[in-house]
């Protein structure tokens, strides 16, 4: 699935929120189109991120996500970005959990929580766009981790993985 | 009990002599009731913390490793910090002590100065208090030990960031079985449910709060807030289980303001996981802080038959 790529965040973030308050009925009818398309949110959301600092988005993959290869991306040269590495992982189980669900209650809550860990994920992404410092609580071993942005490009990791 | 961490220096850092003085109070309490020996270290200074560290990380790591020299002239192996911040930047000198000649430097320069020993890596292990009391006391020892189960109380364990980030300076993590997983971190996830408590499936465990920027971006923080504790909420829980200061201060906190300034109530409660720890092992709301907390939760804890 493809998001458009001039939605702006807000407009992300408002979608998401009606995935969350979607009632039962709704997600259920379309549980494998839902989780596909909150993985998309999260890919369009680091891309936001990715585009305003001037870089390419990458279309590889990591452990068979894009959405992960946009956060190993993201994070090169900038640890406190990695402040987001869990949600990314966690919209990545939850998108799976509700994909190999059976159509019920199970995949239904898999896709609201889903959709509030993908509402964390633009919440933060929108707060470090205002303010970049923000995650660097947890990583400010920057002096340590500034060899990061030497490392081989996401490309080579991904071939090489 | 294992004996590991049966003696144990301890490092409270400012905040637990601040807003985080309920934490103090119940770590304390904690340790006295299982049997646990914590010594304070005399004379501590800060950690360094956020301000320091992000104007001169090696000034931080050589006032991180001043506290682990004290700890060692005190005659201690091992060093344990409650709070997050004071727990994170003790490991993180340790790395850089060990893996940077320039922070050596610094640390020994600056510690002839002052006049005291130079902290060497490897000398003092610090711990967490979630370490401590996984590895001193156990889920078995801590099933013994419960006078007042909590049983039918749903957590949601936050552990924040600063508790797993950055990996490299963990190396005891990631370990496989027994050891704590820096993605999916489960320590107090274990304790509770020994003590009793179920719970619940929590995906932003350790999710940014926005801690650091929550006077100077203030709204940012509250939503951030808001949508961990609407997900707790959503997830089930009746409490968020905390361990640091400065994410249970952030919760409280930011739940008022996100009803004041955004009109979002939340009624999740939120408490230290020494202070729900506490109360299974007997103690009253009032011995473990429960009254320091800015959230009220006592109609909750009596309900629950722990007040």
């Amino acid at each position: 699935m493809t998001i458009d790529r001039d939605i702006s965040l807000d407009a992300i973030a408002a979608r998401i929120d009606w995935i969350a308050e979607a009632p039962d009925e709704t997600l259920v009818a379309s549980a494998p189109q839902l989780a596909a398309e909150l993985l998309a949110l999260g890919e369009a959301i680091l891309e936001r991120w990715l585009t305003a600092h001037g870089g390419i988005p990458t279309q590889g993959a990591v452990e068979g996500f894009r959405l992960l290869a946009l956060h190993r991306q993201g994070a090169r040269g900038d640890p406190s970005f990695n402040a987001c590495r869990e949600t990314c992982r966690e919209l990545v189980y939850q998108h799976n959990l509700a994909q190999s669900a059976p159509i019920g209650p199970q995949a239904v809550r898999a896709l609201r929580l889903g959709a509030m860990v993908a509402r964390h994920l633009a919440l933060f992404i929108g707060g470090k766009l205002e303010v970049a410092g923000l995650g660097e609580f947890c990583c400010s071993s920057r002096p340590l981790r500034q060899s990061d942005a030497a490392a081989p490009a996401i490309e080579t990791v991904i071939s090489g993985a | 009990m294992s004996g590991k961490y049966q003696k144990v220096a301890y490092y409270p850092g400012c905040a637990l002599e601040g807003t985080g003085h309920a934490y103090n109070r119940s770590t304390k309490a904690l340790g006295k009731a299982l049997g646990l020996e914590i010594t304070e270290l005399k004379n501590w200074n800060c950690c360094g913390a956020m301000e320091v560290k992000n104007i001169d990380p090696k000034l931080q790591t050589y006032l991180s490793a001043r506290n682990l020299s004290i700890a060692e002239d005190m005659g201690f192996s091992t060093v344990m910090a409650p709070c997050n911040g004071c727990y994170h930047n003790l490991k993180k000198a340790e790395y850089d002590l060990a893996n940077d000649p320039a922070s050596r430097e610094v640390n020994g320069r600056l510690s002839n100065k002052a006049g005291h020993k130079t902290y060497e890596a490897g000398k003092v292990e610090t711990i967490h208090a979630l370490d401590w009391i996984k590895q001193a006391i156990g889920e078995q020892g801590l099933k013994e030990r419960v006078k007042n189960s909590l049983r039918g109380l749903k957590v949601a364990n936050y552990y924040g960031c600063m508790y797993t980030r950055p990996r490299h300076i963990f190396p005891e993590k990631d370990r496989g079985p027994g050891s704590e997983s820096t993605s999916q971190p489960h320590f107090m996830d274990d304790l509770l449910a020994a003590a009793g408590a179920e719970n619940v499936e929590y995906p932003l465990k350790t999710a940014c709060c926005g801690g650091a920027h929550t006077l100077s971006d203030s709204d940012t923080s509250t939503k951030l807030v808001l949508n961990l504790l609407t997900t707790a909420e959503a997830c089930g829980a009746d409490v968020i289980a905390t361990e640091c200061p400065t994410c249970h201060t952030g919760l409280e906190m930011h739940q008022a303001r996100a009803e004041k300034v955004f009109g979002k109530k939340t009624s999740v409660k939120i408490l230290y996981f020494t202070q729900l720890l506490g109360m299974a092992l007997g103690l009253s709301p009032r011995k473990v802080g429960v009254h320091e907390n800015f959230s009220e939760s006592r109609d909750l804890l009596r309900a629950k038959g722990l007040a």
